[in-house]
């Protein structure tokens, strides 16, 4: 802890060149929190929340600090982003406090001020290294220089988002409005960090909601989605407030700490994203490995480490999560509340319980699931193995379905559909048998059509054919007819068997050679 | 048969006098009447429905059951019959979906019944209208559809009225579509899926929850368990059971079952290799009104086996070919069983003139028995039987060849009601066959490889058993065109002849058979002198073989070792053949004949086998038989 103390207060002394000292910080982000939870008794808690929370952060500083200082390309990123959150967060509190004081503060525009003409110095540093390194990097330049131009214009991004949330830091009334307009779309009254400042909110807080959730919970880092972190702060509120209703009632005392997502953060679908390139992971691991490639001081076993094992030191609650669908047994608010295990236990419940079943199985078309991994689990026995009901239940062993069977009536196996596929439907059969007639007559004329090849009747069959030559030679009618299995059963061409009595004797002596020029001529046609 | 002659002449003699149209008189009750009557011959009813034409409306109404001999006449057919209740498209192998369409279009509700076990070209859409058209179905034959699957079995479980259903080898059908049928066919009565090799315990048994009305049951051939049996044995009305061939029964099984079937009447249990008389008499315990028992190549017949089946009372019929028999499971048989009509130990081993004599004492009411293969079985046997089984109508004793030829006499003496005797390889001789001529109903005889017998013997029979339906003279060298000429005279109902290795017929036997206008199977297998003459010329004069196609339905034709046929003259007479099923032939004309004519033929359903056999022409007709007899221990 001590460690960890003098390190934070290495880094934030570092941040304070910007005029920002840390007190001031913790001090003029707390009072949004007052401010809208009217609860002035939190007050001391949060305090030490907030403490917590700047220590914490400053523990995942630690990790970027001192590549920083070796490696001057790349950690400058981190840290400046620190710094903005700073800044962002002084200005916070100054909009916050704009209802007490009402000027603009020189000193603050001047911190800012300073600020860029620093990070555009790093930017132009970055800038002279890359054209240096230029020559020398020659083997692989297409990962290099994608990888720099991600750098560059992300530094750049910062540098314009503080520019114009200075600018309008200048705008009073404006700031007033926003952060009136936007109070109410928090949840419960969530605090907002005052997204008056402008659209700059998001590169910061991500950095800003991304540190502290790591010190929240090990799981669960909510970055880019300011609506979620501020109500995950909120929820600890009232969680807290529960826990100390409760705690005389029926929990074992220090037993559990409950946590309730929202809803929207239950769906979103990205919970990591990098601070870097805005990208989103829904693993940690995953933006860990995808941080590799933002620079070399992302690859060390530290960088690459899960961020929350050193803070094991720290005495912590066991945590329980809470449904938000109220009702819900989950829901901590049920009189029998069974809490929810890990984040991923209440994403499912959510989805499985309370939202619509959108994935629907492709191969059965009946079954649908709210949860894509529990499609593509059904999609693994969804098949052969399918027993399937007239009623539409299905069943994963047969003698199951016919239980179900036996016991219900009118109930009948549902014979698959790939099996009732095939020949087509009764109103088109009439055309297919058509056309599969009128091949029969074509296969025959190539085949046994030799015997009678002056036979009257052979000749209309085959002219039958040639009425209509382009259902006969397209690949597709030939197709259709296979489809219906006609085409192997050609019509036998002796309609009458007198006819074939007459033929069958004149026909015989010139068989084999007629056979030849029939099946020919007709190719012709 | 004296009435339908007079009617037929009265029509004769009113068709002269065509001016004055006396058959306005005739009221339609007296039409049908009289074709009610003409039931014997098909071919009655169609020169009496060609009289005029209010007679030919009048028949095209009254008939009800229609056997068409080619499926491209259907429309036409159906067209002219609008009654038909019975369909039978047996002699039409290439039944499709769309032939299936056109006679659901033009049946409807009055079809009742349909035989398309000789058909597995038609699918589940032709099924599928069948059943939608026609509400009334109430039998189906489905029998060797080896290509329907479980979207078939679903189209029959629409035809809702169904009570009879035939699916024997029907292989692709699984539990599924089963279980549709059986939930379909609530009125079932009755089943067959023997080797419906797809259908499981599951399937029967949800066919004996949901079809209560199940009469008969065959399970020949299944691979079910002893889970299904519970519930079959609860079916209230069950008859006719058989379970040949389910080798997944066992014993344990059948003693574990608490009660057995009260209703059954019929059991076939033959090859049931994992049952004991433990097992069976546990599974009849109950069914005291079994009448029929068949276990064949089962259990050893012992008197163990003989006790238990003492309680029932009321059988009749016991089928045993193929077990091992002892002396004693035969007298306990005789004793325990009250009066058995019908007795088959054929190919058993173990029967003896002890045995067999104790048994055939006892039960004097015997109809039928069958002694084929009893190789030790003497003239004492005979003696036996015949002195104390005097109502015999059938008696099959093939290879029964310790028998003397004087036994044969006595046959013929004391059994005169046969109509069914199989003398295949014995000793007969002319005597005897001049006695058996005393059995005028008989129906079927075979003298194959009955090396004594010559044209004489032959003429007794032909000149005073009229209702000779089936003969077989397979290997009797002493026949010649006389004998069969006496036969053809004869005999005018002949179905069936075979006359193959008679070395002797030539063609005026052909010429002479074509007076048989019911002939339907003709085997000439090794008959050196029938030419292509006998063949094609007989194509041209519309006579023998090719005449018999143009009348009757010749569907096996096996053309082997036929010397002096020509190419020319088979390809005719295939092509006439338009309801030929399978044709054997000699692989020498595979080369002769064209190409096409075999695709042409296949196309309409018939199936070519190919045999590359030397005659063997130096072979004795007595060596062969002693070879044969060296192969059989």
């Amino acid at each position: 802890m001590d460690k960890k103390d003098r390190l934070c207060q290495e880094t934030w002394a570092k941040s304070s060149s910007s005029g920002n000292e840390l007190p001031k910080n913790i001090s003029t982000e707390k009072p949004s929190f007052i401010n809208f939870n009217f609860n002035s008794q939190q007050y001391e808690q949060k305090w030490e929340d907030t403490s917590i929370f700047g220590s914490r952060t400053n523990s995942s500083f630690q990790e970027f600090n001192p590549q920083s200082e070796t490696q001057s390309l790349l950690p400058s990123n981190p840290n400046d982003h620190i710094k903005m959150a700073d800044q962002e967060n002084s200005q916070i509190n100054e909009t916050l406090q704009t209802n007490k004081i009402p000027d603009w503060d020189p000193r603050a525009m001047l911190n800012n001020l300073s600020f860029l003409e620093q990070k555009i110095h790093q930017l132009q540093d970055l800038v002279h290294l890359i054209v240096g390194r230029r020559g020398q990097v020659l083997g692989r330049p297409d990962e290099l220089v994608t990888q720099q131009q991600q750098l560059v214009t992300a530094d750049l991004t910062s540098i314009i988002v503080q520019l114009i949330s200075t600018a309008g830091s200048l705008l009073p009334s404006v700031k007033h409005t926003l952060s009136a307009t936007t109070t109410p779309v928090g949840q419960l009254g969530g605090i907002l960090f005052p997204s008056g400042t402008g659209m700059n909110n998001s590169v910061q807080q991500q950095h800003s909601s991304g540190s502290k959730v790591s010190d929240q919970s090990n799981q669960m880092d909510v970055t880019g989605n300011c609506g979620t972190e501020q109500n995950y702060s909120i929820e600890e509120h009232e969680m807290k407030d529960e826990e100390d209703a409760e705690e005389g009632e029926n929990l074992p005392p220090g037993s559990y700490e409950i946590l309730q997502l929202e809803k929207e953060e239950i769906l979103a679908p990205h919970t990591h994203f990098c601070t870097i390139c805005g990208k989103g992971f829904k693993r940690d691991a995953n933006l860990r490995m995808h941080m590799r490639g933002h620079g070399d001081e992302y690859k060390t076993p530290a960088a690459l480490a899960k961020p929350n094992k050193e803070a094991s030191s720290e005495p912590v609650l066991i945590k329980r999560y809470s449904c938000p669908f109220t009702g819900c047994k989950r829901n901590k608010d049920h009189k029998k509340f069974q809490p929810l295990k890990t984040i991923l236990c209440v994403k499912n419940h959510y989805k499985r319980t309370h939202c619509d079943k959108s994935y629907t199985c492709s191969r059965c078309n009946t079954k649908k699931f709210s949860v894509i991994a529990d499609l593509k689990t059904h999609e693994k026995h969804c098949g052969k193995d399918k027993w399937l009901c007239s009623c539409g239940t299905t069943f994963s062993r047969k003698d199951k379905l016919f239980g179900h069977i036996a016991l219900f009536q009118g109930h009948t196996p549902a014979i698959p559909p790939d099996e009732t596929k095939g020949p087509a439907g009764p109103s088109d059969k009439g055309d297919e048998n058509e056309v599969a007639n009128k091949v029969g007559s074509i296969n025959y004329s190539f085949g046994s059509g030799g015997a009678n090849g002056t036979g009257a009747q052979n000749v209309m069959d085959v002219k039958g054919g040639v009425d209509d030559p382009a259902s006969y030679f397209s690949p597709l009618n030939f197709d259709t007819c296979n489809f219906g299995g006609f085409h192997e059963f050609p019509r036998p061409p002796f309609d009458d068997s007198e006819s074939s009595f007459s033929f069958l004797i004149s026909g015989l002596c010139n068989y084999s050679q007629k056979t030849g020029g029939e099946s020919s001529s007709n190719n012709i046609q | 048969m004296k009435r339908q002659k007079m009617t037929i002449e009265f029509d004769d003699n009113n068709s002269n006098k065509s001016n004055n149209n006396l058959f306005d008189l005739l009221s339609e009750e007296i039409v049908f009447a009289i074709l009610d009557l003409l039931n014997t011959n098909p071919l009655d009813r169609k020169s009496f429905s060609l009289v005029c034409k209010s007679v030919y409306n009048l028949e095209s109404k009254h008939r009800k059951t229609l056997k068409p001999l080619r499926q491209e006449h259907l429309p036409r057919i159906l067209n002219r019959y609008p009654h038909i209740s019975h369909l039978d498209l047996s002699l039409c192998p290439r039944i499709n979906d769309n032939s299936l369409t056109v006679i659901s279009n033009a049946c409807k509700d009055s079809l009742r019944s349909i035989d398309l076990s000789r058909s597995r070209f038609f699918s589940y859409n032709g099924l599928m209208s069948l059943a939608w058209n026609c509400k009334n179905l109430v039998d189906v034959d489905l029998s060797n559809a080896t290509e329907l699957r479980d979207a078939a079995a679903a189209a029959v479980a629409e035809a809702k009225n169904l009570e009879r259903l035939w699916l024997g080898r029907c292989k692709l059908i699984t539990d599924m579509g089963i279980g549709c049928i059986a939930v379909g066919c609530k009125k079932l009565r009755l089943i067959s899926l023997k080797w419906c090799l797809g259908v499981t315990d599951l399937g029967v048994d949800l066919i004996a929850v949901k079809c209560k009305e199940i009469r008969s049951l065959d399970l020949s051939y299944l691979p079910i368990t002893n889970k299904c049996l519970p519930s079959i044995l609860k079916l209230q009305y069950l008859e006719d059971l058989a379970m040949e061939g389910c080798f997944g029964i066992d014993d344990d099984s059948l003693t574990a079952l608490k009660h057995g079937c009260k209703s059954l009447k019929r059991l076939d249990m033959s090859s049931c290799q994992n049952i004991s008389y433990v097992g069976l008499s546990s599974l009849i315990s109950g069914a005291g009104g079994l009448e029929q028992l068949t276990l064949a190549y089962g259990c050893p017949v012992t008197p163990a086996l003989a006790n238990g089946l003492k309680n029932l009372s009321a059988l009749q019929s016991v089928k045993l070919d193929g077990c091992m028999v002892t002396s004693a499971g035969l007298k306990a048989l005789g004793n325990c069983l009250i009066s058995l009509r019908e007795l088959s130990l054929s190919k058993c081993l173990g029967v003896t003139d002890e045995g067999l004599s104790s048994l055939v004492t006892k039960h004097r009411e015997l109809r039928k028995l069958d002694i084929t293969c009893c190789r030790k079985i003497t003239d004492v046997s005979i003696a036996h039987i015949t002195s104390s089984c005097g109502n015999l109508t059938s008696l099959r004793m093939e290879s029964c060849t310790l028998v003397s030829r004087e036994a044969f006499v006595l046959i013929g003496q004391r059994c005169q009601f046969l109509e069914e005797l199989d003398l295949t390889d014995n000793e007969i001789d002319d005597e005897g066959l001049k006695s058996i001529s005393r059995c005028s109903k008989l129906s079927s005889l075979k003298l194959g490889i009955c090396l004594n017998i010559t044209d004489e013997g032959l003429a007794y029979i032909g000149m005073h058993c009229s209702k000779l339906t089936e003969l077989d003279l397979y290997r009797s060298a002493e026949i010649t065109d006389a004998g069969i000429l006496a036969i053809a005279s004869g005999c005018h109902d002949l179905e069936m002849i075979n006359m193959s290795y008679c070395r002797d017929i030539t063609d005026s036997s052909l010429i002479s058979l074509s007076k048989c206008v019911r002939l339907n199977t003709f085997e000439s297998r090794g008959c050196p002198l029938i030419t292509s003459l006998g063949i094609a010329a007989i194509a041209v004069g519309y006579v023998g073989l090719l005449s018999l196609a143009s009348i009757s339905c010749l569907q096996n034709m096996t053309v082997l070792h036929l010397k002096g046929l020509t190419p020319s003259g088979l390809a005719a007479a295939l092509l006439a053949c338009g309801g030929l099923t399978k044709v054997k032939l000699h692989v020498a004309f595979k080369s002769l004949l064209p190409h096409p004519l075999f695709e042409h033929l296949e196309a309409r359903g018939c199936v070519f086998e190919w045999r590359d056999k030397q005659f063997q022409a130096e072979l004795d007709p007595k060596c062969w038989k002693l070879q044969l007899e060296d192969m059989i221990p």
